[in-house]
């Protein structure tokens, strides 16, 4: 069981999906059932993994629950059905199936015209998001990365809002666009191990054998090849504008599962590949109109922080104000990644996975509205909590986890990832930390906006209050903010192996350069009594 | 030691209470809230007794050492792999324990945020009695208190910061409390938003704190300080104390952060008390006196203190000389108290600070538990136009404010007067200039405060006749705690006496393991006296004594001779006397248009939109068509090349390329093409016509 669970997880919602094909599409509760058994499904073969992955934190192995074998795929060509996790992709798992269930579960009654398509396609997209985090080998995670693009296009292409095909096609061409480029550089890699050992292979652990040896002036390129993949993806400033339109034309499990997941793809591959296999590229000093790569990506990081934000405090629709949240959310989790200190990068995979569960939510709460009014039009609403008190509550815990309040999961992963960032450098510290403040502008404004105050429109007057199924799909979301709010300690543990892993392999290839690039430049200090003190504080204990 | 050992329940009471409103407090009866929200901080604070009281039996046994206990390890993984190197270059983890720390200074904080706390809990009962959300009301209260007592025991900067935050938010909800009101939210929304301008600076000093020392924790931060391996005016130090003062300023009210403040009486009346005057903005205080084995290191950052501290202070009274609403007056009192606060750990007297906050609690919690009953016993008025000769129909209320307003104004023995004036006597021994805006400040205190008495109770009645008849005094829940408030208010003050009135200042020998030693550095730094040099300067110390309780009296006497008479449609003094000047301060220097134009940018200057708005208006605009202009040109460059192709195909390539060597094969082929149409006939004929060419041709050659 153990050796197979990763399959097991990765292919129960494509079974789900098959089985729907023989459901009468007038059937439609039925569908729905068979949907969300499925997608809970989904979830609880998932949880097994959670002991399991925790009996194995110490393991020395990179990745655990290996299964298939290199090249057993097509040997051919050197591509092979092989799935295996570290701590990063575990949590990344986990989010997906709990997300997954929330959204198929939260879409019960808004989705009421071609339910069968809607059911199937969601599933697949569920099968194909896991496989981009389990896979091992470059050609079944590009086979996996194409194919969740499919789904998500239809789904806003279908079940999307007035301006559906403009958004799908952009969507669609833009993240097709940086996959391309992708590509060419996953075969540049491929040629290459062949070139230095002989060896055909697309196996992801053999490449990380050799890709950083690639020279700087050809892995620079390599790298920006990846870089557009994953920075559409993420978004990343100022890649980022077919985002706002997705979310917004998107129906509302679509947006939760492209903000909570689909984004993460992006920053999973700048930990997954662009740090392991171009480490030459970003501790280089090399400049690009006198700034380095590494001081570019966290220049739009911190970009992407603050002009996120500021457009964001300016939305008058709110799943736009909640997208452009996003960007600037996001902005922390590459910012974390490329200041290049454990605590920036353990702090980013938690902010990932709490982004996940706080943007998800708040997805979830801009679409409950919208299914009682169909309007998203922030000026449409006022004095909500009168209305719907529960709502206004869940609401008002989701928007403070989202800005990143003490006890709940956004603070932790934000406060990681500054000090990380502090660490690094203390100015890239202070140019982010306004993102904080902003955070609380816009969403409190927000809420101000919509609820309190009287209710002024007399449409608003009836709408009725969380169901308990609305409810239910809130709970899971809520428990683990709570939980990582209060207790982040095992996910640090989780994320302790594979952190150091990456680091310690950037530390030796980089020799001692990487020690001189990652030091902090920081005001002339004196240096030396500091240590002298810290030792004389840990003698005493 | 069974209290001592089981701290953590003291916050973790409250936290119990707002956890069961959330829960069920919809389903419950009043009494049933009250007896649970007012239960568990009753519980907190005989718990908090119990604690400080085993605390010092314990610290007289460990050398007067600070009491940790540590419950787990909240930020971090624990395994010794988070690591990063300090900028020494040593190797430090990242962790941040959910752990608690009884010192004399928490422990001053602890008693008087329980103690003050439960009074205003009972208060409320009374005071929200017919309020709705009466069960939201406690639950906020309750979360209130946890957050306030997480800030007050944590062991770490960290999980400071955890209570600060969760004050932070428990304000902007219960400034919001009436949510229906826009001013409501709008002061809510002010209130969080300035608020986290402090905390982002609050959280850059902890990191450089954990940067330099490597860890959060307030035992090993200030022992590190404390070695001696640092330098006088360390520049890091100095960064990391000045930015920590940042949020020290959002949190306190202090300049230039202290717009949040006034506004933030929309909240109800108690909350007023509570967190906006006695406990919460206090945790600046707390958290500079915490941090002043730090702060002695930076002269620099001593210095920001003292200055913003006095110039908040005569700032801050200046607006209150001429508000009219009730709650304000006393707001701007308060702003203006905790520059007082300010300017005494600026000046290095910490424990002057501390016990101008303490003693401050109760007065203020007084002056604003009787401003609520004030406005309880006239219908909801709280415009002091309106009111004038409540002394006879309010007696009670009447008494405990007089009362607390003798001692904020300083008239000896009430608490005010020792505490505030040792603060002033520390200030001369630091810079006579701080002295002299902090005596004109106690000058103004003293008149706007009996301002403030002279036109609620003893001018004659301005009064509604509607309202006239409806005046009543509160219920004994609301009397009650003022009643206790004004013997402390009256009392405390005695704890504090100083040496030169033959008293032996506990408060400050309570304190001496905090701060004694940091209060030698920073004299020695200043190289004024030391305690043993005090003694010479004595006469000046009285004189100045002297002085201040002229200035109190004085400012008594200038109130009573302006509004003794006051009576409908009364005149300023200070109207009268200058207009401008009085324009100026009733709108109180005009300081929240400035920031509206410059800084949110919810005014336009001259069209053009300023501050965050205009910057993301802006940003917007930028994003709409210059990014995705950019998308979209691209999509349509493609289109349009698509086009240009697709005509190019037709007509270049397939028109003239191709189709048109075929059409000029067949315009070419047309003459040939006659002769062969495929017409037997015409074959036949043209054969015929061959024939008789041919035999013409040979025949008549």
């Amino acid at each position: 069981m153990q050796s197979h669970i990763l399959s097991i997880i990765l292919f129960t919602p494509l079974v789900g999906a098959l089985l729907l094909l023989f459901v009468p599409k007038e059937n439609k509760d039925a569908i729905r059932w068979i949907a969300n058994i499925f997608a809970l499904a989904g979830f609880l073969v998932s949880l097994p993994l959670v002991p399991w992955f925790w009996a194995q934190i110490q393991s020395p192995e990179r990745f655990k629950f290996l299964e298939g074998a290199t090249n057993n795929w097509i040997p051919s060509i050197g591509a092979g059905y092989v799935l295996g996790i570290d701590g990063i992709s575990f949590l990344l798992i986990m989010l997906t199936t709990l997300l997954g269930w929330v959204s198929i579960l939260s879409s019960w009654t808004a989705i009421e015209n071609r339910v069968k398509e809607y059911y199937i396609w969601f599933l697949v997209l569920q099968t194909g998001m896991l496989g981009v985090f389990m896979s091992l080998d470059f050609f079944l995670f590009f086979v996996f990365w194409e194919a969740m693009l499919v789904p998500m296009y239809l789904l806003i292409g279908i079940w999307g809002g007035p301006n559906k095909l403009y958004a799908a096609i952009k969507f669609f061409l833009y993240t097709l666009f940086g996959s391309v480029l992708m590509l060419l550089g996953i075969l540049f890699l491929y040629f290459h191990h062949h070139t230095v050992t002989g060896i055909y292979t697309f196996s992801i652990p053999e490449l990380y054998k050799t890709a950083p040896q690639i020279p700087f002036h050809y892995a620079v390129w390599l790298f920006l090849a990846f870089f557009l993949g994953f920075a559409i993806k993420v978004p990343m400033f100022p890649f980022h504008t077919w985002l706002p339109d997705a979310h917004v034309e998107a129906p509302t499990a679509g947006s939760v599962i492209l903000a909570g997941v689909l984004l993460k793809m992006g920053t999973y591959g700048f930990v997954r590949f662009s740090l392991p296999f171009f480490p030459q590229v970003l501790t280089s000093s090399e400049t690009f109109l006198s700034v380095t790569v590494r001081g570019w990506m966290i220049g739009l990081s911190i970009v992407a922080i603050i002009y996120g934000a500021l457009v964001s405090l300016m939305q008058k629709d709110m799943k736009k104000l909640v997208a452009y949240s996003s960007v600037s959310h996001l902005g922390f989790c590459t910012l974390g990644i490329f200041v290049l200190t454990p605590l920036g990068l353990s702090g980013s995979v938690l902010q990932q996975v709490n982004h996940g569960i706080s943007t998800g939510a708040l997805f979830l709460i801009v679409g409950i509205l919208y299914e009682r009014r169909h309007t998203r039009e922030i000026s449409e609403y006022g004095g909500i909590s009168n209305v719907m008190p529960v709502y206004a509550t869940i609401t008002m815990i989701m928007f403070l986890s989202s800005m990143g309040l003490p006890l709940l999961n956004g603070f932790v992963g934000e406060f990681t990832i500054l000090q990380g960032t502090f660490m690094a450098n203390w100015r890239w510290a202070a140019w982010a930390a306004p993102g904080v403040i902003l955070a609380a502008a816009y969403l409190l404004w927000l809420y101000q906006r919509v609820f309190f105050g009287t209710v002024t429109n007399p449409k608003n007057e009836k709408l009725h209050d969380l169901t308990p199924r609305e409810v239910l799909t809130f709970a899971p979301l809520i428990i683990m903010a709570f939980w990582i709010g209060l207790y982040p300690k095992p996910f640090f543990q989780i994320l302790d192996q594979p952190v150091n892993q990456i680091m310690a392999d950037y530390n030796a290839a980089q020799g001692n350069a990487v020690n001189a690039a990652v030091q902090p430049e920081i005001l002339p200090a004196v240096a030396a009594p500091v240590a002298v003190a810290a030792n004389d504080t840990k003698g005493k204990k | 030691m069974f209290f001592l050992e089981h701290i953590w329940l003291i916050p973790l009471l409250p936290a119990f209470g707002a956890a069961m409103m959330f829960f069920f407090g919809r389903k419950l009866q009043k009494s049933a809230v009250s007896a649970v929200c007012v239960g568990v901080v009753v519980l907190a604070f005989l718990w908090a007794c119990g604690a400080v009281w085993e605390y010092t039996e314990w610290a007289a046994a460990h050398d007067h050492q600070p009491y940790q206990q540590v419950i787990y390890t909240w930020l971090g993984s624990d395994t010794g792999h988070l690591a990063y190197s300090t900028q020494g270059g040593s190797p430090a983890e990242f962790k941040a324990d959910v752990g608690f720390l009884l010192d004399p200074l928490s422990s001053i904080w602890l008693l008087f945020v329980t103690g003050v706390g439960m009074l205003i809990h009972i208060y409320s009962i009374g005071y929200m009695g017919h309020e709705g959300g009466y069960y939201r009301f406690f639950g906020y209260l309750n979360l209130f208190m946890f957050s306030m007592l997480t800030l007050v025991l944590g062991n770490n900067y960290a999980l400071m910061f955890v209570g600060w935050e969760g004050v932070g938010l428990c304000s902007y909800l219960l400034i919001g409390f009436y949510f229906h009101r826009k001013s409501a939210s709008d002061a809510a929304n002010k209130a969080f938003i300035v608020n986290r301008i402090g905390d982002a600076g609050f959280l850059l000093g902890m990191f450089t704190i954990a940067w330099y020392f490597g860890s959060f924790r307030f035992t090993e931060v200030t022992e590190m300080a404390r070695s001696g391996h640092f330098a006088m005016g360390d520049p890091i130090i100095t960064a990391a104390t000045l930015l920590l003062f940042v949020g020290a300023c959002g949190k306190s009210a202090q300049l230039p952060l202290y717009v949040w403040l006034p506004d933030a009486m929309e909240g109800p009346t108690p909350v007023s008390a509570l967190i906006h005057a006695a406990t919460m903005v206090t945790a600046g205080v707390y958290m500079v006196a915490r941090s002043n084995a730090l702060f002695v290191l930076a002269p620099t950052s001593m210095k920001t203190v003292a200055i913003v501290g006095v110039l908040t202070a005569v700032f801050a009274a200046s607006i209150g000389l001429v508000q009219n609403d009730i709650k304000r007056v006393l707001a701007y009192s308060t702003v203006s108290q905790l520059g007082y606060m300010f300017l005494a750990l600026g000046v290095g007297a910490f424990s002057a600070g501390v016990f101008h906050v303490f003693t401050h609690a109760f007065f203020k919690a007084l002056l604003f538990l009787g401003a609520g009953s004030v406005i309880h016993a006239l219908s909801g008025e709280q415009d002091l136009r309106n009111m004038g000769g409540l002394a006879q129909k309010i007696p009670t209320t009447f008494g405990t404010m007089l009362a607390a307003t003798l001692a904020i104004a300083g008239i000896p023995p009430l608490a005010g007067f020792f505490s505030k004036d040792e603060i002033l006597w520390k200030s001369w021994v630091a810079n006579p200039i701080l002295w002299a805006i902090g005596f004109a400040t106690a000058l103004m205190t003293a008149f706007y405060m009996f301002r403030l008495v002279y036109l609620t109770f003893w001018s004659p009645s301005r009064v509604d006749h509607e309202v006239e008849h409806h005046i009543h005094e509160s219920p004994t829940s609301m009397t009650m705690p003022l009643v206790v408030l004004a013997f402390f208010s009256i009392t405390a003050g005695f704890l504090g006496v100083p040496r030169s009135l033959g008293g032996s200042n506990r408060f400050e020998a309570f304190l001496a393991p905090v701060f004694a030693r940091e209060a030698t550095v920073a004299g020695a730094e200043r190289g004024t006296p030391t305690p043993a040099k005090e003694e010479k300067t004595e006469p000046t110390e009285y004189v100045l004594m002297l002085l201040s309780v002229g200035a109190a009296i004085a400012g008594w006497g200038m109130a009573g001779r302006a509004y003794r008479q006051a009576g409908k449609g009364y005149t300023e003094p200070i109207a009268a006397a200058a207009p401008p000047i009085y324009d100026v301060l009733l709108n109180k220097y005009y300081v929240d248009e400035a920031y509206d134009y410059a800084f949110t940018g919810r005014r336009k200057l001259g069209g053009v939109r300023l501050g965050t708005m205009g910057l993301g208006e802006a940003s917007t605009w930028f994003d709409v068509n210059i990014i995705d202009g950019t998308v979209n040109g691209a999509g349509w460059i493609t289109r349009l090349t698509g086009t240009l192709s697709k005509w190019w195909d037709t007509w270049i390539i397939d028109g003239l390329l191709v189709n048109g060597p075929a059409l000029l094969a067949r315009v070419m082929s047309y003459p040939t093409r006659l002769l062969q149409w495929g017409l037997v006939q015409w074959y036949a004929l043209v054969m015929v016509a061959g024939l008789v060419g041919f035999v013409f041709y040979y025949t008549y050659r």
